[in-house]
């Protein structure tokens, strides 16, 4: 038994080399979201486009829907972009954007050469609504479900895999809830 | 060889320019003591961007729009706690660099204590041990005693 003691120090090096062994394992850019599970937040933001519509929490909810956040300045959201298209003709899931910290003649030029799958692009070039939502980088993207409450945020660029193996099923078990 | 001073000038003057904060003075608000309350209250915000700088040491874009939001919340008459609670509301507590003591942060303020108590524990057990194995180690016999006065003695006179 006590010829044993000796092990002491060294299982407690392998608990504390396994512990922050795991924090290596994780990335420390990525920053939980305090809106998971809670409602979206107060915004209102004007149109991006003429004559196109504005974002505001009331359009949020109704239905699972998808808030993305993007720039024409992100190049990782150019990356992203044409994954949206597909999402919205796919699973005809709506997409609100949320056009963050850019200038209206870029931002415009940019969905106009790239396509607009949004339903909605609220215009936010003072970081009003994206302090709101704790935006801390773009792209960002969170689903809401249909009582308008968060329940997922990523961030960074969204792919094929991300939306296959955690969006998209999320998005189904959502439409199933009540 | 006379360069030198005024090189050296240069680049302490260069050093100092990039040491001093971010904040523009387009930013500043107009009171002094205000102004100063939000230097030192930024001085505590963590920007998200780069993380180990304060919003008043980064250049960062958003850590522009952060320190905007404190003065306007300060020229508003928000209080320090309230600014503070409004931006841990949006961002979590990682806005603070100094992490708040709660639950998940406990590993943080308890574990260097842990450690330590644990290692303090560890020495006076052995030290307790050690003295405790010297108390019961057994006198020499007369015989023990006699062999070795004649040992010591043998190796006197070779010597």
């Amino acid at each position: 038994m006590k010829r044993a003691l000796f092990l002491i120090p060294l299982l407690l090096f392998i608990g504390l080399a396994g512990y922050l062994g795991f924090g290596l394992t994780r990335d420390a850019r990525i920053l939980p979201s305090t809106l998971i599970d809670k409602p979206a937040p107060d915004f209102d933001l004007p149109p991006l486009l003429p004559g196109g519509q504005g974002l505001k929490t009331a359009d949020l909810g109704g239905q699972v829907s998808l808030v993305n956040v993007f720039a024409s300045w992100c190049v990782p959201c150019r990356a992203e972009h044409p994954i949206w298209a597909k999402v919205t003709k796919d699973e005809r899931l709506p997409i609100y954007g949320i056009n963050w910290k850019d200038k209206r003649p870029q931002a415009q030029a940019w969905l106009e050469q790239l396509g607009n799958p949004y339903a909605r692009v609220g215009f936010d070039p003072d970081n009003k609504a994206g302090i709101e939502w704790g935006v801390y980088g773009a792209p960002e993207t969170y689903v809401v479900d249909r009582n308008g409450r968060v329940r997922f945020k990523y961030v960074g660029p969204v792919f094929e895999e991300t939306l296959k193996n955690t969006i998209l099923p999320l998005v189904r078990k959502l439409r199933e809830e009540s | 060889m006379r360069l030198i001073r005024p090189m050296l000038f240069g680049l302490a003057a260069l050093l100092t320019a990039f040491a001093a904060a971010a904040v523009q003075p387009d930013e500043m608000l107009k009171d002094p003591a205000q102004e100063s309350r939000a230097r030192a209250l930024s001085a505590e915000i963590r920007c998200l961007v780069c993380q180990n700088q304060s919003i008043d040491d980064s250049d960062a874009s958003l850590a522009r729009d952060l320190r905007l939001l404190v003065r306007d919340q300060i020229s508003q008459g928000r209080s320090d706690g309230e600014i503070r609670d409004f931006l841990v509301e949006r961002y979590g507590a990682f806005v603070l660099l100094d992490p708040p003591f709660r639950g998940s942060t406990l590993v943080l303020w308890l574990g260097p204590a842990i450690v330590l108590l644990a290692g303090a524990a560890g020495l006076a057990i052995y030290f307790r041990s050690r003295r405790r194995s010297a108390a019961d180690a057994v006198a020499l016999s007369d015989d023990e005693r006699a062999r070795l006065e004649r040992l010591l003695d043998d190796r006197d006179r070779r010597a």
